[in-house]
């Protein structure tokens, strides 16, 4: 750790400290504390150990592995198409969205390229996943810290999401839709209009968040100055998507350097916000949301008509070489490393997932807070334990 | 001492049947009713859904399928927990519930016991159920109890200050601290010579009712003062070894006591069991006084709820820092300003 | 939707254009040459994708000195990802297929060593990734690694993300790392044996159930119902 990132830390530990001052002079003695694995507040099983001091956290260690599946080993022994099935069960709340970077990088190693018809479809499908994940997080981290409502709103909404990912792929979860070289269906009569009214009620749903969330005192002293990651410590732990967008870093993957997406062709805003809290993660990923109806607002006014899939063999096999590809996916950066020897199977993927990242900088951002602020900025973290395991 | 004006006089242990009764249908029936109404049916409407429907028609009967199911469950304890204490727990709590109810009456007649000092009881027997939320986290053997247990404690003494403060002001209009002459004195009582809906104390001591809500919300440790029972962070705290007879016990506790407080507040700010228009002392009062005052309760509780189901969880020293840096000074300038004012008037 | 076909296809040759006047990557290049001057001996290869990507090879000794440089000098201080690859042949695999995979007289089970981009000396190579946010641009880097149970030094002083693919790499392929603050495994059991990602460490459910393997190619819309049934009486 720089000395400048441990010189933050320090501080803000001291900060933490000095309202629970009483408690270091009477030196009581701590009591360790098992957060997880089946624990309400880690949908999913993540354990975190923590050490308590009264009710303040001297230091927290997660224990993965509970639910590790070995998708780099197996991506070893499947088919490049085969692949796609396994990935899709690594973020299951936005799955569409983990098959794009694994298809780009086959694709840039086949050098092929999906027809524009294609590419739209793909953004379209890939908006609309990061729309099903990110709603249910509005709802979900207010439930977290107490609020049973919005949760049940999230749902609510999210299902009108899922039914139209559904009449597309056929599949609400997992679609397994995405090919090398295009995607594996054209879009069902009607779509484009039933979608958009979809986006309406999305649009809705941020505005009743807003109201009912962002604009409540309560959640406001219990996510504001919490878990406060500066930008350059955010950097070296690897944290990205919304997380580092709140800690002020400008930049976002679908507008920087992103490959195979139409994202460019779009008006839309990358959202940042200063504070790098509790609130500024949940604020930007609200905007998010927006920006997403928005785009995929647009997609559907403009989508090109043509082919949906470009010319490839029947039996696909890359030619050797060596892809990274990485997405600006729900969660944050998901990238795939493969490495192709010219055979039917991947020599070696490599699984750049963002949350293993996002929650990596856990110890250091837990360290001194209270156990109610741990729940609020794991939540806010906002991780998916497929994710993590991978 | 009677609790109707029945035209046969009854022996002592008549008369005992009789109000262990009554006490106990004052105790079980806003339980119920507000289980059913408000945590059954109006959270699920608010958050979009239905909510029970298959027991009964509308679900009217899911309660006792509920409670059928806790009665069928075997009677676990911890291994390592402190068995008398662990099993005392509940009946401490439902003790406090059922002295709470004492103190209410519902008519002029229609009371349980008329002491002078009912405001300083009903205040008094409120804290212990403290005491029994303790043991429940202390004799669980669990660290998620025990932490639930110590929020518990810190946070419901924290609140029997601003709870006691808020009831004074209305104790210095009316001049009493008997219960059933707070109630008549907002029945006769005149707002600037005006007595057509008598005087409720909600009027005068409206800062007074707001901080008796919030501090009854915070002493029933629902949402969002719900910290001793968060359970995306301890489980659900000092009941999370709890099962069968022993959580419905708590269960019952919790939304009987709900009902109670509601029903004070409506007492102390609302008129009780008056409704204006009618004569206070009229014998009718003692047959529709036990309704009007459930009405009321319901739309206390109804306020309590809502709050439930709206708002997140405070931390404890922000909860702490409520009571202690607002509440309390808020009541006590409450305190002195009906003082100067009952002087001046 | 004839008009926004026409506009698509104007813009993917809009973007296609630049790209192949650019054969040359200045940016890129410009790197290279900077780190090539700040490493010295330690720089071994590197290879340039031309407006896409950038892959740059150190030695082992070199390997915590070249984070430093690009933290500080390049401003690299995202931290993307860190891993490894073992460039052995594994010996399980092909002949488990099942036996429709021998019909493709190309697939030739491999003996000799063979690697990727930026080349390779050694059985086992560090990979990792470092980002600029702010210029957009990352870099993959590559170190050969001695032995059999290598050793190297941990990069957590200069990117403290590193610490969990450290630990992470460690369990699934043995390579150890020094001066690392919590060298435990991560994902595995403490007690479990063995280095999963390892090409000689055997697939069990591989092993005891081939996969069906190009039995399961999906057939492209609208191609072949005759292969199909083919097939179907293959099996």
């Amino acid at each position: 750790m720089s000395n400048e990132a441990s010189a933050q830390q320090l501080s803000y530990i001291e900060n933490q400290a000095s309202d629970a001052r009483v408690n270091i002079e009477l030196e009581t003695e701590g009591m360790t504390l098992n957060l997880g694995p089946q624990h309400p507040a880690t949908h999913g099983t993540l354990r975190i150990i923590v050490r308590l001091d009264g009710e303040q956290v001297v230091s927290a260690e997660p224990v993965m592995g509970y639910m590790h599946r070995g998708y780099e080993k197996l991506t070893e022994v499947r088919t490049y198409p085969q692949v796609t099935t396994l990935v899709n069960r690594i973020d299951w709340l936005g799955s569409f969205a983990n098959e794009v970077p694994f298809i780009l990088a086959a694709e840039r190693l086949m050098e092929v390229e999906a027809p524009a018809r294609a590419q739209w479809i793909r953004t379209a499908l890939f908006e609309l996943s990061r729309i099903a994940n990110v709603v249910l997080f509005l709802g979900d981290m207010a439930v977290q810290l107490g609020a049973t409502t919005p949760v049940f709103y999230a749902f609510r909404d999210r299902e009108f999401v899922l039914n139209q990912i559904e009449s597309v792929t056929g599949g609400r979860f997992h679609p397994n839709f995405d090919r090398i070289g295009g995607i594996k269906d054209d879009l069902p009569k009607g779509w484009i209009q039933e979608t958009k009214d979809v986006l309406v009620r999305i649009n809705s749903f941020c505005e009743e968040m807003e109201d009912l969330v962002v604009g409540n005192e309560i959640f406001q002293t219990r996510t504001r100055g919490i878990g406060i990651i500066p930008a350059d410590t955010g950097l070296a732990y690897g944290l990205s998507g919304a997380n580092i967008r709140s800690s002020g870093v400008d930049w976002d993957l679908r507008r920087d350097g992103g490959v195979g997406l139409i994202h460019d062709q779009l008006d839309w805003k990358v959202w940042t916000h200063p504070d790098g809290d509790s609130f500024a993660r949940y604020w930007v990923r609200l905007q998010e949301v927006r920006e997403s109806c928005k785009m995929v607002g647009q997609i559907l006014d403009g989508i090109p008509s043509g082919p949906i899939m470009a010319k490839v063999p029947r039996i696909i096999k890359v030619p050797p070489g060596e892809a990274y590809v990485e997405t600006e996916n729900p969660l944050g950066i998901m990238g795939y490393y493969v490495i192709s020897k010219g055979d039917l199977v991947p020599y070696r993927v490599k699984i750049r997932s963002a949350s293993f990242n996002n929650v990596s900088i856990t110890p250091w951002v837990l360290k001194g807070v209270y156990v109610p602020d741990v729940i609020s900025i794991l939540a806010s973290l906002y991780f998916i334990l497929g994710d993590i395991d991978r | 001492m009677t609790v109707f004006n029945l035209a046969i006089e009854l022996a002592y242990w008549q008369q005992t049947v009789i109000r262990s009764i009554l006490g106990l249908v004052a105790v079980l029936l806003p339980a119920g009713t507000l289980v059913y109404l408000y945590l059954f049916k109006m959270m699920s409407f608010m958050q979009s859904r239905l909510g029970p429907m298959e027991a009964g028609p509308y679900g009217s009967l899911q309660l006792l399928a509920e409670v059928g199911k806790f009665l069928q469950k075997e009677d676990l304890f911890p291994r390592a927990a402190d068995r008398v204490v662990f099993k005392a727990a509940p009946f401490v709590v439902l003790a406090s519930t059922f002295l709470l109810v004492l103190v209410l009456p519902a008519g002029p007649d229609a009371w349980f016991i008329n002491i002078d000092t009912g405001v300083f009881l009903a205040l008094a027997v409120s804290s212990i159920s403290v005491i029994g939320i303790l043991m429940a986290g202390w004799g669980s053997a669990s660290k998620y109890s025990l932490i639930g247990g110590l929020r518990a404690a810190g946070q419901l003494v924290a609140y029997e200050l601003p709870l006691v403060l808020a009831v004074m002001g209305v104790v210095i209009q009316a001049g009493t601290l008997n219960v059933q002459e707070i109630v008549l004195a907002q029945a006769n009582g005149e707002i600037f010579g005006w007595g057509g809906i008598g005087n409720p104390f909600i009027i005068t001591q409206f800062l007074g009712f707001m901080i008796f809500l919030v501090a009854i919300q915070a002493e029933l440790t629902q949402p969002p003062f719900d910290m001793p029972v968060a359970e995306s962070e301890i489980v659900t705290g000092y009941l999370t070894e709890y099962t069968g007879m022993r959580f419905l016990l708590f269960f019952i506790g919790e939304f009987a006591t709900a009902g109670i407080f509601s029903a004070l507040a409506a007492t102390f700010f609302l008129g009780g069991w008056y409704i204006p228009g009618l004569d206070p002392t009229s014998n009718l009062f003692n047959l529709i006084g036990p309704l009007v005052l459930v009405g009321k309760m319901l739309l206390v509780s109804f306020l309590i709820f809502w709050f439930r189901f709206t708002y997140p969880r405070f931390r404890e020293d922000q909860l702490q820092q409520l009571a202690w840096k607002v509440l309390v000074p808020l009541s006590l300038v409450n305190i002195v300003a009906t003082g100067v004012l009952k002087v001046v008037f | 939707m004839s008009s926004p076909d026409t506009n698509a296809e104007e813009i993917v040759e809009e973007s296609i254009e630049p790209q192949e006047e650019l054969v040359t990557d200045e940016k890129r290049e410009a790197f290279i040459g900077s780190i090539t001057q700040d490493l010295g001996s330690g720089f071994v290869d590197s290879h340039i994708d031309p407006e896409t990507d950038v892959w740059v090879r150190v030695t082992q000794e070199a390997w915590l000195e070249t984070a430093k440089i690009l933290f500080e000098k390049h401003g690299m201080n995202f931290f993307s990802f860190l891993s490894a690859i073992d460039w052995k042949p594994s010996p399980f695999g092909r002949e488990m297929d099942s036996a429709i995979d021998d019909l493709d007289d190309e697939v030739i089970v491999e003996t000799e060593m063979e690697w990727g981009i930026a080349g390779g000396e050694k059985r086992f190579q560090l990979l990792a990734r470092v980002h600029n946010p702010s210029t957009h641009m990352g870099v993959n880097l590559k170190a050969d690694l001695e032995g059999d149970f290598p050793e190297v030094d941990t990069w957590t002083p200069v990117y403290p993300g590193a610490n969990w693919h450290e630990r992470e790499v460690k369990e699934m392929f043995g390579i150890s790392f020094k001066n690392h603050p919590n060298m435990v495994n991560l994902y595995l059991p403490t007690e479990f044996e063995g280095h999963p990602l390892r090409k000689d460490f055997p697939l069990l459910s591989r092993r005891a159930k081939p996969w069906p393997g190009i039995v399961d190619v999906e057939l492209m819309p609208g191609e072949g119902d005759d292969e199909a049934e083919e097939l179907g009486e293959e099996t």
